[in-house]
């Protein structure tokens, strides 16, 4: 789960991070009253979305003005609000359609002498927490990793000794800081590594971690991903979610305990188990259609999540066709023809619909479905599931 | 011999009479896994499916000298669980649960790499050797006794395999679900090692899926033992985008290495062989076993 850049300040703000004053606004009025109350002569207004590359954005149907403005009265930041507001962003990040600015972060702004950058995250293949550093910052780690990979610097945490202080000092030389600069650096680190394990983050990123003109260390950027399976121990994380930032399907999905990812084809598919449905999505795009959705029911779904995940592909205008495939271990076949037969007489079944069902009570699962009256093409195994809906898609198309 | 468990193998059950470890406990006995008994704190000196229930793996494992312990403990005490049956010594250590934060499995990961213990998971089906021992939440009537040996990080995909498998007379030895989880206990390295060296395993299987790089390795190990076992490979996810986590904590491409097409390319250059579509796991073993 990921949070707004203006959230993870603030909650790194709570752990000792030095970050600018600023305020989160909702109209051109609020950004106006939010400069009056900020100190200094310069602020920055920037458009609040879940994606990287904002100030290098353009608004939709505009080739000028990015989604980071500089601006120098309160009277000039509501009209950079008033710009940005309810229009739709596009970013590197964001792929072309684009994300709808809806909230502002007004900033006081600083004179940067250098930018670094700071992250944290877990490193599977080291199994530990740890920290990615370079004198290179503001600009995309990627293209840092690919052009200076020497500028950047990593150091993993032991979990038994937790971060230490002299890592932290180690690093800052590496990019370049001295005399108090280092001890502040330390102070950063401590901020960062204390909201990472306490909240059970999955990505602190810090881009740029700036040296202002005034000799002091400032987060001017600030992005948090959060662990999904820690969220339960957190419910002050879970509030932060922004549903307008979130696929109304996938929204939909999480609200019965599916795992849904929506993607741009137009065969619906429901199956149990990750690598299952991900290998059913693979099998559609070989015999040469391509899947609308990973879908997974998961190994104990009950008859109202089988329900809910059917009512889900049902109601997406652009599948074509439904591919259910399930190998029952946990999961009864049985119950899975019940929810399947009675999802279809609810939503009413307009497209082909083909059944896979293995293992667990499959032969009462497939009787359920025969004896049920319901059009569905039944299959035999896997390729011959993918072989009859992709079939089944095209000659209705060709009709 | 089989790896990891066969018939001799004695099982404890963690969470044992909750809904999850009931159910599975009369399936495994059912199966003829050597149930031992099980721990539930505060139910110590209980019967439960007319086996004793502990306080805790310490107690468990005196009395009954376990060799492998499964764990139904939901996410938020699992880890724990695991670092307990670590601290009780239990050589073999199944974690089924799925859910549980990865830094908490940061921390079993140290207390498991200063002891003796084998961990299978977390957010696994398990380990089964057919006709021997069932130990996880699998189907085990799909399962046939036999040379092949299967692991995977997905479980229903394993299934298919094994069905695959059974269906064109093969059979299994041993299968082991290493399970979807970024930060987990056995690696396909240390499960393809043991299959190598086992005489009852005369070819593998390898399932895999997008994110990390494990996969990569394994097929530089495979390559390296020089074995001359077939070894058939698929890799879940070609179709996934980047970015999207898919189901699995650990599915996800974060990088160029963690795709479905590196994790092939470099399976193939290894010499194992890439099923060409995941319903055609066991007719590509079976080919390479008759040529």
């Amino acid at each position: 789960m990921n949070i707004h850049e203006y959230q993870a300040k603030a909650l790194l703000k709570r752990y000792g991070m030095n970050v600018p004053p600023g305020v989160v606004v909702h109209s051109p009025g609020e950004a106006r009253d939010a400069a009056k109350t900020l100190p200094g002569s310069v602020f920055v207004v920037k458009a609040q979305i879940h994606a990287g590359g904002r100030g290098a954005g353009h608004f939709l149907g505009e080739s000028s003005g990015g989604g980071v403005r500089l601006v120098k009265t309160p009277e000039e930041a509501k009209a950079a609000a008033y710009d940005m507001l309810d229009r739709t962003l596009v970013t590197r990040q964001t792929g072309p359609a684009g994300r709808v600015v809806r909230r502002l972060y007004v900033e006081a702004g600083c004179a940067i002498d250098r930018e670094l950058y700071l992250s944290l995250l877990i490193d599977r293949v080291a199994r530990r927490i740890t920290v990615v550093a370079s004198d290179a910052g503001g600009m995309s780690i990627e293209d840092v990793a690919e052009k200076t990979p020497e500028r950047i610097y990593k150091v993993p945490v032991d979990p038994a000794l937790g971060l230490s202080d002299y890592q932290s000092r180690d690093i800052a030389v590496k990019i370049g800081l001295t005399g108090q600069l280092i001890r502040e650096f330390v102070q950063v680190m401590r901020a960062a590594y204390t909201a990472f394990t306490t909240l059970d983050a999955a990505l602190v990123e810090i881009n740029p971690l700036v040296v202002t003109k005034e000799g002091t260390l400032l987060a001017l950027d600030a992005k948090m991903g959060f662990d999904d399976n820690g969220l339960f121990r957190h419910k002050e994380i879970e509030e932060l979610r922004d549903p307008n930032e979130e696929d109304p399907r996938e929204r939909e999905a999480a609200r019965f305990g599916l795992s849904y990812v929506g993607l741009e084809g137009t065969i619906g598919c429901m199956v149990n188990g990750a690598g299952l449905a991900m290998a059913t999505m693979d099998i559609i795009h070989s015999e040469g259609e391509s899947p609308a959705n990973f879908l997974d029911v998961g190994g104990g779904a009950s008859r109202e999540r089988v329900g809910a995940a059917f009512r889900i592909l049902l109601g997406d205008p652009s599948v074509e066709g439904v591919l259910v495939n399930i190998f029952g271990g946990i999961m009864r076949c049985d119950i899975i023809a019940e929810a399947v037969i009675s999802a279809c007489r609810e939503v009413g079944l307009k497209t082909p619909l083909v059944v896979r069902l293995a293992g667990t009570k499959v032969e009462e699962g497939l009787k359920m479905i025969e004896e049920s009256g319901l059009d569905a093409i039944v299959a035999e195994d896997l390729g011959d599931a993918a072989r009859k809906i992709v079939a089944a898609v095209r000659s209705r198309r060709a009709a | 011999m089989s790896i990891l468990v066969d018939k001799e193998t004695k099982v404890l059950v963690q969470g044992f009479t909750g809904a999850h470890g009931t159910f599975h406990s009369e399936q495994a006995i059912a199966y003829g896994t050597k149930v031992v008994g099980g721990v539930t704190p505060g139910r110590g000196g209980d019967t439960h499916l007319g086996l004793p229930v502990f306080d805790t793996m310490e107690q468990a494992r005196a009395a009954t000298h376990a060799d492998a312990t499964v764990i139904y403990v939901p996410p938020p005490g699992a880890a724990d669980a695991i670092i307990e049956a670590i601290a009780a010594e239990t050589p073999l250590i199944i974690c089924i649960t799925e859910g549980i934060p990865v830094q908490d499995m940061l921390r079993v990961r140290v207390a498991l790499d200063r002891s003796k213990s084998l961990l299978v998971g977390p957010n696994c089906p398990g380990v089964i050797t057919p006709d021997a021992c069932k130990i996880g939440i699998m189907p085990g009537q799909i399962h046939r006794r036999g040379g092949v040996g299967i692991v995977s990080r997905s479980g229903t995909l394993t299934y298919e395999a094994v069905a695959q498998t059974s269906d064109l007379g093969l059979g299994q030895s041993t299968c082991v679900g290493i399970g979807g989880d970024p930060i987990k206990g056995m690696d396909f390295i240390d499960v393809l090692e043991r299959f190598v060296a086992d005489p009852e395993t005369d070819s593998m299987i390898i399932i895999g899926e997008i994110g990390g790089v494990s996969e990569i390795e394994a097929a530089q190990f495979l390559r390296d033992s020089r074995t001359k076992k077939p070894v058939v490979g698929l890799v879940a996810g070609i179709t996934a985008p980047p970015g999207r986590r898919m189901g699995h904590a650990g599915a996800v491409i974060s990088g160029g290495e963690e795709t479905a097409e590196a994790k092939i390319e470099a399976m193939r250059v290894a010499g194992i062989h890439i099923a060409p579509s995941p319903a055609e796991m066991g007719r590509t073993l079976l080919s390479l076993l008759k040529g």
